[in-house]
């Protein structure tokens, strides 16, 4: 996912490429004589130009600038990626730190053995790893998404 | 025992260890070459090279030794020094990473602009950095003495020293590929000898591990005491042994009932229950908040995080850590396990901190594979003890040199080494009797409660003060250092005051949170008034290119 962001332009010439304008009125009829005597026509367009009006630059400039809105956007975000943390730790603090406690209300469970194994060995010596692997797993893809979702609502703000 | 192949693998791991980091010292000179060739490495490889330094002599001797003692409560040591990097990576990594902070101290500036709470992170960067030294001093100690003989000073003043001129002379300094390597050589020199031991206990047609009539030795056995303890034999006889003392058992014979130790199999094999005690239970919560909580507060982890290139890759650098450390930690438990069986002495003599390194012999006899095998678990221990050694030392000298010495001069930095490297070296002379991994859960329980409400509040909490930090960070780690003080050098103590000196997280976390939060209220006024741009950078990914 790293690498993708990497690749992917930020921001302008993206939304610049699609838009069908200016390309279409392009001659189509051009004459095929010959890609090394006629070099292609190259259209040129001024960075100033195309970055006025930009709704992209303006939430980029709240940001920077620490407008209320710049400020909410930021809080947003926090607040997902704070929110989901918590949740996943909440899972982790019923899922393992209920253990201790589950084994000391109810001795029985301790007794219990899977192949030949105590309960408590088991899940505490081999489950708990995996499990906390898998949380960590799930973090990082929810996250991405999160972080995702917020480069795209600064990119294209209408949405 | 004399094994003919120890002093060699131990030597070998040494020079190995030495040569490729003077080796790669010639590759990268500067500090930007250090850093900027250490991002051209893979999130994988860093994650080894972090895994490498995080495994300590605590994971590799410490673990097995105390499920040797303890049993099933212990498991949570384990578990906790893996789900350290789950906290770490749902609070810290990434907004770390993007703060741009190298140290713990270099995080207090950046978020919170204070020259103060800059010294006061310092401090307790020392601290936590020597208390987590001592253990593995101690681990070198114990293992030399257990394999080769020699008197226990010797073992850990010769680690002491090497690792102190390493540092010093500028070897391994933090070279990815050294770390990496120390990594993979910590997991092969447990998984091939476990696997072996697996198949030796199927040989020996699977002995029960906790025998209806509770352990017996195997063989004849002289054990020779290493610390005081009251042994309650199997006819009832009570008897106080000391340091020197030496006992004989015949093959068959059962293991006497040691105090301290969980020599009973249902003590052993069930965890404590609720009922007129509550301190068992009190404790294995305290454990897990300090271990779940302390890992993002330990100096050598965080400066590692900077060598990601982004927070996004900081982030996946922790989850493949996770995983690389979850797969290392299922080893332990196989020698603690089999340790019950092959190598019972240990609960006498108190040793039981040497069981990875004895079982191999102990379960394969003399031959030469066992020899080959318990060969291996020493270059693997001795590879535990360098690269954490070394990753501690080069933190602690680094904030010594800067902050303390104040000058960032190659001179500087090898006076802070010598300095940062003989204060631990003096203290592992006289904490023998302490088991390695309690001490190391006293550093996590130290850094739980002073960096973690600092970095956790830090970089979620905008109404953080430095007045608030300085306060929490003096009272709820303060109160643990108080209470690590009294556990290593005051008097033994018993019942509750006992329980909740060696295990005082559960006490001086929420203690430390509370006192931030609190004194952040109270001293509105002191903001940082860069709050929000300093919340922008932490969380906004980089793809934005603000």
């Amino acid at each position: 996912m790293t690498g993708a962001e990497e690749q992917q332009p930020s921001g302008r010439p993206a939304e610049a490429a699609p838009v069908p304008g200016p390309r279409a009125s392009t001659p189509a009829g051009e004459p095929e004589s010959g890609p090394a005597t006629a070099p292609k026509r190259t259209r040129i367009v001024l960075a100033e130009v195309s970055r006025t009006g930009d709704p992209a630059d303006r939430t980029r400039s709240e940001l920077t600038q620490q407008t209320p809105v710049g400020e909410t956007l930021v809080q947003g975000l926090m607040r997902a990626q704070l929110s989901l943390a918590l949740r996943l730790s909440l899972l982790v603090l019923i899922g393992l730190g209920g253990l201790p406690w589950l084994f000391a209300i109810a001795p029985a469970v301790g007794r219990v053995t899977v192949l030949g194994v105590n309960l408590p060995w088991l899940l505490l010596g081999v489950v708990s790893f995996p499990f906390l692997i898998v949380v960590g797993w799930a973090y990082v893809r929810l996250a991405e998404r999160n972080e995702q979702d917020f480069v795209d609502l600064i990119r294209r703000p209408e949405r | 025992m004399s094994n003919g192949y120890v002093v060699p693998a131990i030597v070998a791991v040494t020079l190995v260890t030495v040569g490729i980091g003077f080796y790669g010292l010639r590759l990268a000179r500067t500090t930007s070459d250090f850093l900027v060739a250490s991002r051209a490495v893979s999130p994988t490889w860093n994650a080894a090279a972090i895994g490498g330094e995080y495994l300590s002599a605590a994971s590799f001797l410490g673990v097995a030794g105390l499920i040797l003692k303890y049993g099933v409560d212990v498991l949570w040591y384990p578990v906790g020094f893996a789900a350290g990097y789950l906290a770490l990576l749902l609070f810290v990594a990434a907004p770390l990473r993007r703060s741009g902070a190298f140290t713990l101290p270099d995080f207090c500036e950046v978020r919170l602009g204070s020259r103060r709470l800059r010294t006061l992170a310092t401090v307790f960067v020392i601290f936590i950095g020597w208390l987590y030294l001592v253990p593995q001093l101690q681990g070198a100690g114990l293992t030399l003495a257990t394999l080769t003989g020699s008197p226990y000073p010797l073992g850990a003043l010769l680690v002491a020293v090497v690792v102190t001129a390493n540092v010093a002379l500028g070897g391994m300094r933090a070279i990815t590929f050294v770390q990496a390597f120390q990594y993979w050589l910590k997991l092969t020199a447990l998984a091939v000898p476990a696997i072996f031991l697996a198949l030796q206990w199927q040989a020996d047609a699977r002995p029960a591990v906790t025998p209806p009539d509770g352990p017996t030795f195997r063989t004849a056995t002289t054990v020779v005491v290493e610390h005081r303890a009251t042994l309650t034999l199997p006819d009832g006889d009570i008897r106080e042994v000391r340091p020197g003392d030496r006992l004989e058992f015949a093959a068959g014979d059962p293991v006497p009932e040691v105090s301290g130790a969980a020599t009973g199999a249902t003590e052993w094999l069930l965890p404590d229950t609720a009922g007129e005690d509550d301190r068992g239970l009190f404790a294995t919560y305290s454990l897990i908040l300090a271990t779940f909580l302390g890992t993002m507060g330990l100096p050598h982890v965080l400066v590692r995080f900077y060598t990601n290139p982004d927070g996004a890759a900081a982030r996946r650098t922790t989850l493949v850590v996770l995983a690389l450390v979850g797969v290392f930690y299922l080893l332990p438990t196989v020698y603690g396990v089999l340790g019950r069986i092959y190598t019972p002495q240990l609960l006498v003599s108190g040793q039981t901190d040497a069981v990875v390194v004895l079982l191999p012999g102990a379960a394969l006899g003399d031959g030469t594979t066992g020899r080959l095998l318990a060969a291996l678990v020493a270059a693997g221990a001795f590879a535990a003890f360098l690269s954490t050694s070394s990753g501690l030392l080069t933190s602690v000298a680094g904030v010594i040199s800067t902050d303390v010495l104040g000058r960032g001069s190659v001179r500087g930095f090898r006076i802070a080494t010598v300095i940062a490297g003989a204060v631990p070296a003096v203290l592992a002379l006289n904490v023998s009797g302490l088991d390695v991994s309690q001490v190391v859960g006293l550093a996590f329980a130290v850094a739980a409660s002073s960096f973690c409400p600092l970095l956790v509040l830090g970089i979620w909490w905008r109404g953080l003060t430095d007045l608030g930090a300085a306060a929490g960070v003096l009272v709820g780690g303060g109160a643990a250092v108080g209470a690590v003080l009294l556990t290593v050098l005051g008097p033994p103590l018993s019942g509750w005051p006992a329980t909740l000196t060696t295990q005082p997280a559960a006490w001086t976390v929420p203690l430390a949170f509370t006192v931030m939060v609190v004194v952040s209220m109270a001293s509105r006024r002191r903001l940082p008034r860069d709050v929000g741009a300093t919340m922008l950078r932490l969380h906004t990914p980089e793809s934005l290119r603000l």
